[in-house]
């Protein structure tokens, strides 16, 4: 039998966000794994040793002290010690709320970034628990792991979180929602919903197996992306009534062009409500 | 000539008549006679004259929508694309009075010809995506006020409309060149940032 896979995993400058996310996994699952150390988890005293799997989760910082350390410098101690680092969340990868990431900062290289072929990035704010346990389980069968330019795995990243969205029938149309959390319509066109745009897999693979925010009807924030946090998530952005960021992989003037064909052909069945309130037209008339 | 390069005679044909005698008082046959054809043949070409209409809104849409790509396309500021739009719209409507006399007198009078087909921009596309492009350039550059797209767009198309319109009605005191400055600046002046 195969001996189990060292697991280390430290916080950076984080929230502790992506670890409580990956808390609401079965655990046992860590029993595959020796978990050499976790800042929430009963494990081992830290020490700087060797991993299989190194996770740092939060951005990284200079002058920031960590378990003894500066933060910079134990991450690059731990780094050369690891088979595998996984940057576990934006903050890790690049830099979201709270720093730099290790491979990029923001758009630009980060300080890990000659040793990116080490790294596996899952952005995410936070990220979503079956991603890291895929990865993991991954890592653990040793089987191969494909990613993308910037170091995601393409199976969870290819997609956008457009992908799956129960609201796709509105976003075809041009139907918009009229107000947030109803189930009807499309939060994309005033709603802030940056769906079309965003690298993930939120509406193949649920949250807690049942929900997605977009489904929920609360825009997507776009919170895998290089730039995220941007301001004003609950509204989209436009230049003279356009949106300013378009569905990928298609030209603006397509675009313009096949949403301009949609709004002029009215969908009869979406404009009105599919289903009606019953209280709806007593609380218009109060 | 090809069945493309005849149906293009046939639409001009069709919009010199639309324009000298108006749409509802021109026929097929008209149509036909002028351009010297059987209105069999006509027939071929054109099921209808409410498809021929239509045919017609979506050339005019793409020789003006392609036309504005090529100034979209250039390297130069709002203000300058301004001006260029407005020559193009005056010089069109100069060269060819009958495509504004269409535009005004036939599409936007008779919208009951248009709607199989041709509801809300749908036969006009071409020409409105270019200037919704447009004003969306020069408000990610900053050189235009970020606002509600139909206010920019009516105050620039229903202006330059409003004074091609005027001139084929001999109302100007003077040539539609005259008024491509002070209109161009007048559009930059209401639009820009």
């Amino acid at each position: 039998m195969r001996s189990k896979p060292k697991l280390l995993w430290i916080d950076a400058v984080s929230c502790n966000g992506c670890s409580h996310s990956f808390f609401n996994i079965d655990l046992s699952f860590l029993d595959n794994f020796e978990l050499l150390y976790h800042p929430l988890l009963p494990s081992g005293d830290f020490k700087i040793q060797n991993s299989d799997i190194l996770i740092v989760e939060g951005a990284i910082k200079p002058n920031f002290l960590r378990l003894g350390f500066d933060l910079n410098e134990l991450i690059s101690k731990l780094f050369f010690k690891a088979k595998t680092v996984i940057a576990l969340g934006t903050c890790a990868v690049y830099g979201g709320i709270f720093g730099e990431g290790l491979v990029f900062n923001k758009t630009s290289k980060g300080k890990f970034f000659k040793c990116k072929d080490k790294v596996i990035n899952i952005p995410g704010c936070p990220v979503h628990p079956e991603w890291l346990f895929y990865i993991l389980n991954m890592l653990k069968e040793n089987k191969k792991i494909v990613l993308d330019e910037l170091n995601r795995p393409v199976e969870i990243f290819s997609y956008t979180s457009h992908m799956g969205c129960t609201r796709n029938e509105y976003f075809e149309w041009k139907v918009d929602a009229e107000r947030f959390g109803e189930k009807e319509g499309c939060l994309f066109y005033y709603f802030g919903c940056q769906g079309p745009f965003t690298h993930s897999s939120c509406n193949k693979i649920l949250w807690n197996e049942v929900n997605s925010k977009p489904r929920a009807g609360t825009p997507c924030f776009g919170c895998t992306e290089p730039l995220f946090p941007k301001e004003n998530l609950f509204q989209t952005e436009t230049f003279m009534g356009i949106p300013a960021n378009i569905p990928l992989g298609v030209s603006k003037r397509a675009y313009l062009t096949l949403s301009g064909i949609a709004k002029s052909l009215t969908n009869e069945r979406l404009t009105k409500k599919l289903i009606k309130c019953e209280n709806e037209d007593k609380q218009k008339d109060n | 000539m090809s069945k493309e390069e005849r149906k293009l005679e046939i639409m001009k044909t069709a919009l010199n008549l639309f324009a000298k005698r108006g749409f509802y008082n021109t026929t097929i046959a008209d149509i036909a006679r002028e351009m010297g054809m059987s209105v069999g043949n006509m027939y071929n070409y054109f099921p209808s004259k409410e498809s021929l209409a239509k045919e017609l809104l979506i050339y005019t849409s793409k020789v003006f929508g392609e036309e504005i790509r090529k100034i979209n396309e250039m390297d130069i500021s709002s203000k300058e694309k301004i001006k260029k739009i407005v020559e193009l719209y005056f010089k069109k409507a100069q060269e060819e009075p009958e495509l504004v006399d269409y535009f005004m007198r036939v599409y936007l009078s008779n919208k009951e010809i248009f709607n199989n087909g041709c509801e809300g921009m749908l036969c006009v596309s071409a020409f409105v995506t270019e200037i919704m492009i447009f004003f969306e350039e020069g408000v990610r550059k900053k050189e235009l006020k970020n606002q509600d797209f139909f206010a920019a767009f009516g105050l620039f198309m229903g202006y330059i409309g409003g004074l091609a319109f005027l001139n084929r009605e001999n109302i100007l005191g003077k040539s539609l060149d005259e008024y491509i400055e002070p209109v161009s600046e007048n559009i930059y002046n209401a639009l820009k940032a």
